[in-house]
């Protein structure tokens, strides 16, 4: 094995063992964040392979996360589909919504594109928010059932936790793997000829590549990983609510890629870690947290214009990263 | 093999391309010469399908490639370069030539297949073929002006492209890297029996590889023939003249 792949490795094995260790702890608090950053850390990789694999900035990824948590919860709860089916369904949901808006979205370039995206994840808030009789409207989808984990229970020490640190373990594991999956995507001859596209979209399409088709294929499996991780977050959260597709969670994941640094496969993840950790944080001392918050951001993003994975790459000469 | 009859661009009002009709036999080279502002980038980017004509037509081996895309006219046979550089300036010189062969071989859906290790050996035998072999690890846009060509020059050949047009292959380069550049071309030509259109700007080029001339002069085409000939045409000799030679 190379060293870069050596180095990926070791990395993405130090930082499960790591997440695998949070139950450890005992605090049914620690637990819920974990929870929390693993399926954010799971989305902001999904938008990462548009926005830093790809150079596609969207703004409306939480459409597709928003329709993965609807279709996962529905049918878990009305349908009474197994989890795991149910899960992977979800993904297809937002798979085929992010293929038909997609369509329409690559055929624009550069703002226009990201202001397209934003277009239709606000229609699809909106029916969301409207169609009472399906997603219950402005109410939301409460009471999505907990899956079955009673399969887990054979398993020393996993099977004796309880149910929250369960299915955190069954969030990680899902997680794991849909981020391998992502990461295999990414140093793939797909995700070569992606970086060719965001370095020159012109030059891209004389080597004999179809841009547009590239583009829509890569946005339609973001959105498919983007309704994977909506579906874990439906349950975690007992219940889906429109603004799961609303803007400003768009903007929240675009801040945690941002943030961690999107020419990093890690990066989001380590954005959507830092992220949510300052945020419960700052929230639980001040009433000013947005102030706080903000003034954060600002911080860092003017310290870390690369994101915090550039800076640390740079300083480490990490080698794992989008070839950028 | 490449054959373009009566093509015809305008912009709003402004006519670039005004009935250019020319065939190139298999093998052969031609120069597209003519003053700044002729034609000359235009014609090439009705052919490669980077622009769509308003009129006319464009054969690749007999086959209509009229405002096809650009990436299929690539995928037929046909490779380019840019008068400004057009290379992947990010990426390693490796990754732009090794990114051109995956387009080539259409792996470009393939996500299972890591990248890195891929085409290693036709990406390294290109590079050294070009002699940029020392620079595979550095990052292209940080070449020289002329490495970039050079890498261009890869990117299009890795292709294997039947049909080169290049956009002034020696712009701003020395006297001794324009030598170089000339001799390139003529052994690449000869390896790879390629057709190559190319434009340029420098007479000493021009003559010196061109089997054949076409002097471009307000979108027309003003002579076509063989070096000697269009050296002598009064025409051509008063265009230059005219308009001051470059």
């Amino acid at each position: 094995m190379r060293r870069q792949t050596v180095t990926g490795v070791v990395v993405s094995a130090a930082l499960f063992v790591i997440a695998a260790t949070v139950p450890v702890l005992g605090s049914r608090y620690y637990t819920f964040v974990a929870t929390d950053i693993v399926i954010f850390a799971m989305l902001a990789t999904s938008l990462n392979l548009l926005v830093g694999l790809s150079g596609l900035v969207s703004f409306g990824h939480a459409a597709y996360f928003g329709v993965g948590a609807y279709v996962c919860g529905i049918l878990m709860k009305a349908g009474g589909v197994p989890f795991l089916a149910a899960w992977l369904l979800g993904g297809v949901g937002g798979a085929l919504l992010a293929g038909v808006f997609g369509y329409f979205c690559v055929r624009l370039t550069r703002v226009y594109f990201s202001m397209l995206t934003l277009a239709f994840a606000q229609i699809v808030w909106a029916v969301c928010f409207k169609w009472n009789d399906v997603t219950g409207g402005e109410q939301g989808y409460p009471d999505v059932p907990m899956p079955d984990l009673a399969f887990l229970d054979w398993l020393p020490w996993i099977g004796s936790l309880r149910s929250g640190d369960k299915f955190y373990f069954v969030v990680l594991m899902l997680a794991t793997v849909s981020m391998l999956a992502m990461r295999r995507i990414a140093n793939s001859s797909f995700g070569r000829i992606l970086t060719c596209i965001r370095d020159n979209l012109e030059r891209t399409q004389f080597i004999g590549i179809d841009v547009r088709r590239h583009q829509l294929v890569v946005f339609t499996i973001a959105g498919g990983f983007a309704g994977l991780a909506g579906g874990l977050f439906g349950i975690f959260n007992r219940g889906v609510f429109p603004d799961f597709c609303y803007w400003p969670k768009s903007a929240e994941v675009l801040i945690m890629t941002i943030l961690g640094g999107m020419y990093s496969f890690w990066g989001p993840s380590i954005g959507a870690a830092v992220l949510i950790i300052l945020n419960q944080y700052i929230v639980s001392r001040t009433e000013y947290w947005p102030l706080v918050l903000g003034a954060i951001m600002l911080a860092l993003l003017f310290a870390f214009p690369r994101g915090i994975a550039g800076a640390v790459g740079a300083a480490w000469r990490s080698r794992d990263r989008f070839n950028a | 093999m490449l054959e373009v009859r009566d093509l015809r661009k305008s912009f709003s009002g402004f006519v670039a391309t005004s009935d250019v009709s020319f065939s190139v036999r298999r093998k052969q080279i031609l120069a597209v010469i003519g003053p700044n502002g002729a034609g000359k980038s235009t014609l090439f980017n009705l052919i490669t399908g980077h622009l769509a004509p308003d009129r006319g037509e464009v054969l690749l081996e007999g086959r209509d490639i009229t405002g096809a895309s650009p990436h299929r006219i690539c995928r037929m046979g046909m490779g380019r370069s840019f008068q400004r550089t057009n290379i992947f300036s990010r990426l390693t010189v490796y990754e732009n030539v090794q990114a051109s062969l995956i387009a080539h071989q259409g792996r470009g859906l393939n996500m299972w297949r890591r990248s890195d290790a891929q085409l290693r050996d036709k990406t390294e035998a290109m590079l050294q073929s070009l002699g940029l072999a020392d620079e595979c690890d550095t990052v292209a846009g940080e070449l020289s002006h002329g490495g970039q060509k050079q890498v261009e020059l890869a990117i299009a050949l890795a292709g294997e492209p039947r049909v080169l047009l290049l956009d002034e292959p020696t712009a701003g380069m020395s006297a001794q890297e324009t030598g170089e550049v000339i001799r390139l071309l003529d052994r690449i030509v000869e390896e790879r029996e390629l057709t190559l259109l190319f434009t340029e700007h420098d007479m000493d080029v021009v003559f010196s590889i061109a089997h054949v001339v076409a002097v471009l002069h307000q979108g027309r085409i003003v002579a076509n023939g063989a070096p000697e000939e269009v050296r002598r045409d009064a025409l051509v000799r008063s265009i230059y003249l005219g308009g001051g030679m470059h």
